[in-house]
């Protein structure tokens, strides 16, 4: 995500909450793409996260002067477009109750361990491997999967992430390096299936 | 210490290193580990495949952008569908 610099963010941030529309607009347009992808990719659905995307800028815009600027507008935005996507997810509860263990070291150690092939072989050569990364990432436990796309799909770094979410330092590591696993395991599985699927054709 | 114990210090390191950035440098100690333990290397770089296939995969949607009739809509909804029209036009003079 290419975003606004910092003194970009506050002059844009100060001059909209005067009443300058313009600043406004860009604001909108500097940050209505993130929060449109990470919507789509949290809800994978696009009519609701055209609803997440309109509803966190609405919020931005009648919550503005509320804003302190004590972190980037754009985490501000993100806590709002994952509260938007959460209060949509009715089965949250049911999918909070879902956890995945930590990597197992026996696991690693006990079975045999495949190497993947190169990856740029692999996203661009084959198309089912879209759908296989698609797949795996909708399997995710929702606090895992928000996780996995705000630090490692959208950038966003790890205190950043905290600051979204409000959580510990320690449990967005703890959670991401679970969402990595799973989605680790997951594809490594498809690879293999899809290596004898090939051998046989 | 036997390997097994070694395996599991190393990787509880490991996790802890990766889990801040999958670009880390991992320690030394994971390091001098690596170099002998072909299950855990192949462990890491599957993981960090994992990471870069989906990083992969997001700049190729990045640049479909965001639909042109969402962002319409989205401008429309706040009020500053005019105001964007400015923008637009700014931006083709540049």
């Amino acid at each position: 995500m290419e975003k606004l610099s910092l003194e970009e963010e506050r002059a844009l941030v100060a001059r909209a909450k005067e009443g300058d529309k313009l600043a406004l607009a860009r604001l909108v347009e500097a940050y209505q793409e993130p929060i449109y992808h990470t919507a789509l990719k949290m809800t994978k659905n696009r009519e609701d996260a055209e609803d997440v995307l309109q509803e966190t800028f609405v919020t931005m815009v009648e919550k503005l002067h509320q804003f302190r600027g004590d972190a980037r507008l754009y985490t501000w935005l993100y806590r709002i477009a994952v509260n938007n996507v959460y209060r949509r997810t009715r089965s949250i509860q049911k999918h909070e109750a879902m956890d995945i263990n930590d990597p197992d070291v026996q696991q690693i150690h006990g079975g045999q361990l495949s190497e993947w092939p190169e990856t740029a072989n692999l996203l661009g050569e084959r198309e089912w491997i879209r759908e296989v990364l698609a797949i795996a990432l909708d399997e995710l436990p929702p606090k895992y999967r928000t996780i996995f796309i705000l630090r490692d799909i959208q950038g966003l770094s790890i205190k950043e992430t905290q600051e979204i979410l409000g959580l510990s330092e320690s449990n967005v590591k703890v959670r991401l390096m679970r969402a990595r696993n799973y989605l680790r395991d997951k594809l490594s599985t498809s690879l293999e299936e899809g290596v004898h699927y090939d051998e046989g054709a | 210490m036997t390997k097994a114990l070694s395996h599991k210090k190393t990787f509880q390191k490991l996790c802890d290193d990766l889990s801040t950035d999958i670009h880390a440098e991992l320690c030394d100690e994971v390091k001098e580990h690596l170099k002998d333990c072909p299950d855990c290397r192949v462990y890491v770089d599957t993981l960090r495949q994992t990471v870069y296939l989906y990083r992969g995969e997001y700049h190729e949607e990045q640049k479909e952008g965001i639909p042109e009739e969402v962002s319409d809509r989205l401008f429309k909804v706040l009020k500053l569908d005019d105001i964007r029209s400015r923008l637009q036009e700014e931006a083709e003079r540049e």
